[in-house]
């Protein structure tokens, strides 16, 4: 019994040096602030690059000063105009939504039976679905490509959001695997014992608080689905299905020898802002801790 | 309101392990009954069983009457308190309370009112629109409680609902159990691990260990008539104290010197089998009174050499040492790993046996000196070495 007291009673002091040590207020090295902002402009600088370009026109495009001589938005004027590009914004949308929808409702069911039942393999199941979405996307753009153009979903609508699925959907059911492993399963007995369905369970109480989830798969999704190239510029053919990225790829200047520089600058600023706004938007249901006292805290 | 009636209850797991074992109870209609034991030993799962959040094997289970074996939790009209008190985090505590209702569809103004009435119950007015993380520990545990009172079920069920609270609100909140469960008058369920909570709360406790019942019967029952070797220590605090006897000539011969047997124990020992038997004597810590404080009591007179002496104000625990005297029963071993209190401090182990006596706060016993005890011999407990029983204490 002595010999168990001794290190005890040595403990005690020794977590009250530490706890002063920590104590102590830390100031950040001023070489730290000088790393941060480098990286910051390095991030940044050409995303401002690129604005500066989509504010400038004619020869103005061959200028390097750091700020457009005069600027203009002539680029955006015109890129509203061309009904190219208006159709694919909307193309765009529609696609981007659709495939975060389909992502969010099927991988929530999916996720949830991950999370909840007693399934063999699981852990194989979740590692392959993994793995699908670390597979080169240009593997299965060749035999899409054959495969719609047989059953009719070239160049349509469909046939853009059900190869997003491939990479959306395991995406989806990996985010929210985790989240909805760490609600309680209790909550969920009480809503049981409260009266509710299995379902009613789950979409009253479940999804509600796998909210921050939702929205992170929910934005990568959409993220993933509004930026991608290499399958819409496989799978179009015309305006009538063509997204944005793929549309800028035919941007053309209104002469041979003019460069679509400006333009393509001022389309890629305009499809930059959705996601902005979404990030900024969706930021606070992200960070939010929304489980907190859910059990004793 | 109605009355549960468990027939030959069983959970197997699929691995084969049963976790309850061919429970039989008996739990009338506004009774309060506590479920207790060591942790593992299925009282919980027999509550889920309840529930309806666990399947039940085989048996079968009547609420009122009703087989309800295949019937969804939300068919089954029972309110569950649960240990972690499971509260909706997206929800106000009104909406908490309310969720019950508003899935059973009931009108805004009734949910409303309901809601308002529990919330005066339990004090807790001032919190309706407030979220359970804003809460503090003994406001949750109440949410948690209003969220089962509000819809007047037919059944209770608690599983622990207060040992995540400190102990000072612990206790406060027992009484508030007790209160809440007598102003409603439902049939009430509770598991609990801590026999304190048992022995204050329940009409009748039943005891588990290993998936099966020792024994049911009234809190004062358990204490003073414990049917084995189990319940007799796992009831009261401080524990009993089992020490070796021999049963001779009507006397018992206890490590610290022989007496008389008692009438009415040797009436009742009288039907066993021949003169001269091993037996394991159960005595209660406030059994034993020091001597010199009562100088007139009657009773089995020794001394004891005193190792430790905890004194509570009130009263004073003296521990002392008897020397060959550990019990050797495979039973109370496995009682003492299953209460836990295996890792209590027997010193050196082996052969030697600690024996705590409760003591008038008067007594004179120092640590190291030596007390003079005296021990009243007619409440001594006997059990069978083996197989733990009762030799005093039979069932009915």
């Amino acid at each position: 019994m002595e010999a168990a007291s001794v290190p005890a009673a040595d403990v005690r002091p020794r977590a009250k040096k530490k706890k002063l040590k920590t104590g102590e207020q830390q100031k950040t090295p001023w070489w730290m602030w000088i790393c941060v902002v480098a990286i910051v402009v390095f991030c940044l600088f050409p995303f401002y690059w690129l604005i500066n370009t989509s504010l400038k026109t004619g020869p103005d495009l061959s200028t390097s000063a750091l700020f457009p001589p005069n600027p203009t938005l002539d680029n955006f004027q015109s890129i509203f105009k061309d009904s190219n590009f208006t159709n694919a914004l909307k193309n765009s949308a529609i696609v981007a939504l659709a495939t975060t929808a389909l992502a969010l409702i099927v991988g929530s069911f999916c996720a949830y039976a991950l999370a909840r039942l007693r399934i063999r393999f699981k852990f194989a199941i979740l590692a392959i679905v993994l793995t699908i979405t670390t597979f080169p996307q240009i593997t299965i753009a060749a035999p899409i490509f054959k495969l719609w153009r047989d059953i009719g979903l070239y160049n349509t609508i469909p046939g853009l959001v059900i190869p997003y699925l491939t990479f959306a959907l395991p995406l989806a059911i990996y985010i929210l695997t985790s989240f909805f492993r760490e609600i309680p399963r209790d909550l969920e007995e009480a809503a049981l014992v409260d009266g509710a369905t299995n379902f009613q369970a789950f979409y009253k109480v479940v999804v509600p608080l796998a909210a921050p989830g939702l929205a992170t798969a929910g934005i990568l999704t959409f993220i993933a689905a509004w930026n991608e190239f290499l399958l819409a510029i496989t799978l179009t053919s015309s305006p009538a299905a063509r997204t944005v990225p793929a549309a800028i790829a035919f941007f053309t200047g209104s002469t041979q020898f003019e460069q679509p520089l400006g333009t393509i600058s001022a389309a890629s600023v305009t499809i930059s802002i959705p996601l902005i706004v979404m990030v900024l938007l969706f930021q606070k249901r992200i960070v939010a801790g929304l489980t907190a006292g859910a059990v004793k805290g | 309101m109605a009355d549960i009636k468990l027939e030959k209850v069983t959970k197997r797991y699929p691995d084969g392990t049963e976790a309850v074992k061919q429970v039989d109870l008996e739990i009338g209609d506004g009774e309060f009954m506590i479920l207790v034991g060591p942790s593992g030993c299925g009282k919980s799962t027999a509550l889920r069983m309840i529930a309806g959040l666990e399947e039940i094997s085989d048996g079968d289970l009547l609420i009122g009457g009703e087989r309800v074996n295949d019937l969804a939790p939300r068919d089954r009209d029972i309110a569950m308190v649960f240990q972690n008190y499971a509260l909706y985090p997206h929800m106000t505590v009104r909406e908490n309370m309310g969720f019950a209702l508003k899935l059973a569809k009931e009108d805004e103004g009734v949910i409303r009112e309901r809601v308002d009435e529990a919330a005066r119950i339990l004090d807790l007015e001032p919190h309706l629109e407030r979220k359970p993380a804003n809460l503090s520990g003994g406001q949750r545990q109440r949410v948690a409680m209003g969220r089962a009172i509000v819809r007047s079920p037919k059944v209770f069920l608690m599983d622990e609902p207060l040992s995540n609270l400190d102990a000072k609100l612990r206790v406060q909140m027992r009484t508030e159990v007790s209160r809440i469960q007598q102003r409603v008058g439902t049939t009430t369920v509770y598991v609990t691990h801590d026999q304190v909570e048992a022995m204050t709360l329940g009409d009748r406790v039943a005891v588990m260990r290993g998936g099966v019942i020792q024994q049911v019967d009234s809190p004062k029952n358990l204490y003073e008539k414990p049917q084995n070797l189990f319940v007799a220590g796992f009831i009261g605090s401080p524990s009993m104290n089992f020490l070796p006897a021999k049963l001779e000539d009507g006397r018992i011969k206890l490590p610290f010197g022989d007496a008389p047997l008692p009438d009415a124990m040797r009436s009742v020992l009288e039907g066993g089998n021949g003169k001269s038997r091993d037996v394991i004597a159960g005595v209660r810590p406030e059994h034993f009174e020091d001597a010199d404080v009562e100088p007139d009591k009657e009773g089995l007179k020794f001394t004891a050499p005193v190792s430790v002496v905890e004194s509570m104000g009130s009263e004073l625990y003296a521990y002392f040492d008897i020397e060959h005297g550990a019990v050797q029963s495979s039973e109370l071993n496995e009682l003492a790993e299953d209460a836990g209190l295996s890792d209590l401090p027997t010193h050196g182990g082996g052969d030697v046996q600690q024996v705590v006596a409760r003591l008038d706060a008067a007594s004179g016993a120092r640590p190291g000196g030596e007390a003079n005890l005296v021990l009243d011999t007619q409440y001594l407990q006997l059990f069978d070495p083996s197989g733990g029983k009762s030799l005093v204490n039979h069932e009915g």
